[in-house]
């Protein structure tokens, strides 16, 4: 019998840019209007000047919550990203240098939650002429887990699926080969958490408190963020997993730790004194004692792609989620793509990971994987524009101090909040 | 009533019995003129004109040439017991054994290749024995599944009773239903268990509350493992002589007397097994003790999943590893000596078990299983056909041969998936525990007894070990040439297998045990080649337990994501259990729905495949 209980899922994912997607998928009609007949570009294109935001995270001692400048970069790569990169399907695999590749194979690792439409790996071996084989298992966590088991000797070329929580330790790890994929041009900043790119960023998600939208109105509104969590007026109303079992439960309480620093104990008494439940998972917490399954409890941790999950897989349909966001409590969540050590087919590996990087595969992540595409190119599908709301400051912590910390942490949470 | 070609062989004997002749309805295998067999099975051969009831072809034979025969049949019958053997150990040692070793091995600091680590693997073992956090994880799991094994046995005793001694319309079909809740993901069973808690009012704030409370992990063994009792000591009862317990009311004992003194102790070896089994299956409970226990339970299992995925310190992981090895070694070595010590030889009973009163008994059975079982299936029924809006539908079932844009395939094409591997593991569990059996137990009357007392625990550990450690390990030590299948295709059916075992050998284990060595030394004497004795006297008695072993292993591998789930698999060999864990993962009602519908249908083709698998049992051992 198995693990599949609760804390090996990986639910649904978040947005970060809506509303600057929505606006800059109007241009881009606009585009369309004027450009009919666009002429591709010949090499992937770097999108205008892109923004150097201050690096989204720092490694002191102190955990420092960074604003990711979503909006303001959107906005400047717009205009590029609207008029140039449009339906430039030109995935830097067909480039340069995978002259021999053709006829090859290219294993690809993920964990479970991986998903993408049947079309979507035939593109990529017509235009290289590699094929794709995909092997899954597990968690995010089991899967780093059984790339360090299998250093040196990996079970294929790329592996994706290592998020910012457990990034360090597959770097420590030494299982993948650095490389810089051209790719990276329509990437902002902010999502390349290794200098010396080990790992590829390809999509990220951010894990919020979802609320019913019922439950709430002019005399009670939804908390504002986290800070409104310990007022006696949402006494007994939330449910979070627990981080020891969870990885929405670990990245909540990295929002509290990003958000108070070493005041996150306090916070966590108070949350504990103000009726706090706890389960092992995600599966527990959203479907047993959320409203939406009938729980009596108006806020869970879930994924900030939850709202369009509940509108696309409507029964029967509905036009609004019944669930919101909140937006000043999202914690992101970025997933990376890297070469692995050893692979027999690096070269494929690599132009994998740029087909990984391009619009193709980009536009295929949100319908399948409810995570938002890294590439500002990407279209997003209506129900993520209409519905999925971004924090455009989200809470984030150094992936080198949530390796060494992180134990530290979740046991001292357990003694705050079970004990 | 179709009297096989089995049947002759048996009730030859089983009327030689001068109680058997006043038997009423009792058949008479045509032409048997049969005089009682000697009660020492060595005090002399039958007389001739048995033979001719026998083996009426060879009558004409010299019996010197016949002997002659048998005999050098035997001889060869004994070396060909060695591929068997030989096939289990091999099996065994390569799926298990290595990778397990190797995953602790490598767990504790060492490498693959050579020693070392030895220093920190001893520290570990120390330090993970000498904090108190994990003695009291230690302790709990222990102790939770020991309460988990004495409240399964107590509740389903009487049910395997009644379904083996009683006949009623729809034996069949509880017993196969009971099998059900065996595979069913645990996400499932957990939200169908807090359901009927809230339908009863016992998750509110009450006092009466079992949300995250022992008593609901205890609740929720019961329901997996009722099944294990009910068909495993059931076979085994059904396999006894009621004969006796009839003379024993007749001489004056009462009702509880006849269980105490004359049922019981004949059980005794079948229970062992059920109990080792239920045991094993608490004891390495996952889902159970996470979703219904709630955050603050932990027992050795979930402990090697939070250290090795969750914190990625395979040290301590290793070290819970040995730990959980140690105790379910101890475990099953003293609960198979009491198997064996304790196995009463008898003839076995065919036919139908005797339709007598204990209609009461049926009832309070029925209503007992209904409430454990049929309260928390029917709510999933319930919950599949729930219409978003209100009322009922069937659109959830339609909506699995639509595909979902998370999943690679459809649901429907998920479930197929999950039969095309539960075929193979079944078939690769039934003979590899089978030949095992074999082994074991003829080796127990001679040499190699140790050795093969050896392999009988190795069958059996798979169900006490940690799924992280053997999914990790299979993907350790099956890397190297000639076999790098770490991604093949067969590692799932394998890695079922090796789960599914442990259910045919101790399903087979006592009733085999229980066939009088008699049965077989008079039938070689009547002129049966060993090949014959084999299968008229030994299949027999074992196709029960046989079709009880592969019903379970069925069910194990239709329901198993354990240690599959740590095995890379191709995205279009999507199970089912994987569709439902992804189906669940994401919000939406329409998700929800087929879900719901999806573990439904799981339920009923398990039902129906290990329905069908009792009835090809009982057939071949010729009840009706």
């Amino acid at each position: 019998m198995g693990h599949q209980a609760s804390s090996t899922s990986r639910p649904t994912r978040p947005d970060g840019a809506a509303q600057n997607k929505a606006a800059r998928n109007r241009m881009r009609g606009a585009c369309r209007g004027f450009l009919p007949t666009a002429p591709k570009p010949t090499a992937l294109k770097p999108t205008a000047p892109k923004p150097t935001a201050p690096k989204a995270l720092s490694g002191v001692s102190r955990p420092t919550r960074t604003r990711l400048a979503v909006a303001a970069l959107a906005a400047l790569s717009l205009v590029a990203a609207a008029c140039g990169g449009d339906d430039a399907d030109n995935d830097a695999a067909g480039d340069s240098g995978n002259e021999g590749l053709s006829g090859t194979t290219v294993t690809l690792l993920t964990h479970d939650s991986f998903a993408v439409s049947p079309e979507t790996f035939e593109a990529f071996t017509a235009a290289t002429g590699v094929e794709v084989s995909h092997l899954a298992s597990g968690d995010a966590g089991a899967l780093v887990a059984q790339a360090c088991l299998t250093a040196g000797e990996p079970l294929g070329d790329v592996l994706f699926g290592i998020d910012n929580t457990f990034l360090q330790r597959g770097l420590d790890c030494g299982i993948f080969e650095p490389y810089e994929s051209p790719g990276l041009a329509d990437v902002p900043d902010e999502f390349e958490l290794d200098p010396q790119h080990r790992v590829t960023p390809v999509d990220f998600g951010d894990v919020c408190l979802n609320y019913w939208v019922d439950a709430f109105d002019g005399a009670l509104p939804p908390p504002a963020g986290l800070d409104d969590l310990i007022d006696e007026d949402y006494a007994e109303m939330l449910v979070v997993p627990s981080p020891e079992t969870s990885s929405p439960g670990l990245a909540f309480l990295l929002a509290t730790i990003a958000r108070y620093g070493d005041g996150y104990e306090d916070y966590w008494e108070a949350l504990r004194d103000n009726g706090v439940s706890v389960t092992s998972g995600w599966e527990e917490a959203y479907y047993g004692e959320f409203t939406v399954g009938g729980g009596d409890r108006p806020m869970v941790v879930s994924y900030a792609s939850s709202p369009p999950a509940e509108v696309i897989f409507a029964d029967p349909p509905v036009d609004n989620p019944p669930t919101g966001v909140i937006t000043d409590s999202c914690y992101r969540q970025i997933e990376f793509a890297g070469v692995l050590a050893g692979a027999e087919n690096p070269a494929g590996a690599r132009a994998l990971i740029d087909f990984m990087l391009g619009e193709t595969f980009q536009n295929d992540i949100p319908l399948n994987m409810f995570v938002f595409p890294v590439n500002v190119d990407a279209t997003l599908p209506p129900e993520f524009v209409e519905h999925a709301e971004i924090a455009d400051d989200p809470f984030m912590v150094d992936p080198a101090e949530i390796e060494a910390q992180r134990d530290a942490w979740t046991d001292r949470w357990v003694e705050i909040v079970l004990r | 009533m179709t009297l096989g070609p089995t049947a002759g062989w048996r009730s030859c004997f089983a009327e030689a019995r001068p109680e058997a002749e006043s038997q009423p309805g009792h058949r008479q295998a045509a032409g048997s003129v049969i005089a009682a067999p000697p009660q020492d099975a060595a005090s002399g051969p039958p007389p001739a004109s048995a033979q001719d009831a026998a083996e009426p072809a060879d009558a004409s034979r010299p019996a010197a040439v016949k002997q002659l025969a048998s005999k050098l049949a035997a001889a060869v019958l004994r070396r060909w017991q060695v591929v068997p053997a030989a096939a289990a150990v091999v099996f065994m040692g390569l799926f298990f054994v290595w990778p397990v070793g190797a995953v602790i091995h490598r767990g504790l600091g060492g490498g693959l290749g050579g020693g070392g680590g030895g220093a920190a693997g001893v520290g570990g073992l120390g330090e993970v024995l000498g904090s108190a956090s994990h003695r009291s994880v230690i302790w709990f799991t222990l102790w939770q599944a020991a309460a988990s094994t004495a409240l399964t046995v107590l509740v389903a005793l009487p049910a395997a009773g009644a379904l083996a001694r009683l006949r009623f319309r729809g034996r069949r079909l509880v017993r196969a239903a009971a099998t059900v809740p065996f595979m069913l993901p645990t996400v499932v069973v957990a939200a169908a268990f807090e359901g009927v808690f809230n339908r009863l009012g016992l998750a509110g704030d009450g006092g009466l509350s079992l949300r995250h409370t022992v008593w609901a992990i205890l609740l929720a063994h019961v329901f997996f493992n009722y099944a294990v009792v009910l068909r495993i000591v059931g076979a085994h009862w059904a396999s006894l002589d009621a004969r006796i317990e009839d003379q024993a009311r007749v001489l004056g004992a009462s009702r509880l007397g006849v269980f105490r003194h004359v049922v019981l102790p004949r059980l005794a070896p079948s229970l062992a097994a059920a109990s080792v089994i239920v045991f094993l299956f608490s004891f390495t409970s996952f889902g159970v003790v996470l979703i219904l226990g709630g955050p603050t339970r932990a027992t050795i299992e979930t402990e090697i999943y939070r250290y090795a995925i969750r914190r990625l310190d395979f040290s301590v992981a290793a070290s819970l590893a040995i730990v959980q090895l140690a105790a379910v070694l101890a475990l099953v070595i003293v609960s198979i000596l009491m198997e064996r010590r304790r196995a009463a030889v008898e003839q076995p009973r065919s036919g139908a078990p005797a339709p007598r009163g204990g209609g009461p008994a049926l009832a309070v059975n029925l209503a007992v299983m209904a409430v454990i079982l049929g309260l928390p299936l029917a709510l999933l029924v319930e919950r599949s056909l729930l219409a978003g809006g209100g009322g009922y539908t069937l659109r959830h079932y339609s909506a699995m041969a639509q595909q979902v844009s998370l999943l690679p395939d459809t649901a429907l094409a998920a479930l197929l998936n999950s039969v095309k591997f539960a075929v193979p593991a079944a078939t690769l569990a039934v003979v590899v525990g089978a030949a095992a059996v074999v082994v074991v137990l003829r080796s127990a009357a001679r040499t190699g007894r140790s050795a093969a007392g050896l392999l009988d625990v190795t069958l059996t550990l798979p169900l006490g070990t940690s799924a992280v450690t053997v999914g990790l390990g299979l993907l350790l030590v099956l890397d190297r040439p000639p076999i790098d299948i770490r991604t093949a295709v067969i590692v799932v059916p394998i890695a079922h297998a090796v789960v599914g075992i442990p259910f045919v050998v101790r399903a087979l284990a006592p009733t085999l045990r229980s066939v009088s060595p008699r049965l077989r030394e008079a039938a070689a004497v009547l002129g049966a080649s060993p090949l014959r004795v084999r299968r008229e006297v030994d299949l027999p008695a074992a196709a029960r337990g046989a079709a009880v072993g592969a019903g379970f292993a069925f069910a194990v591998s239709l329901g198993e994501f354990g240690a599959t789930s740590f095995i890379p698999r191709r995205p279009e060999t999507l199970t089912a259990p994987l569709a439902l864990f992804r189906l669940l993962g994401t919000p939406g009602d329409a998700l929800r729905g087929q879900a719901m519908a999806l573990a439904v249908s799981l339920m009923v083709l398990t039902a129906a495949v290990v329905f069908l698998m009792d009835l090809w049992g009982d057939a071949r051992s010729g009840v009706i």
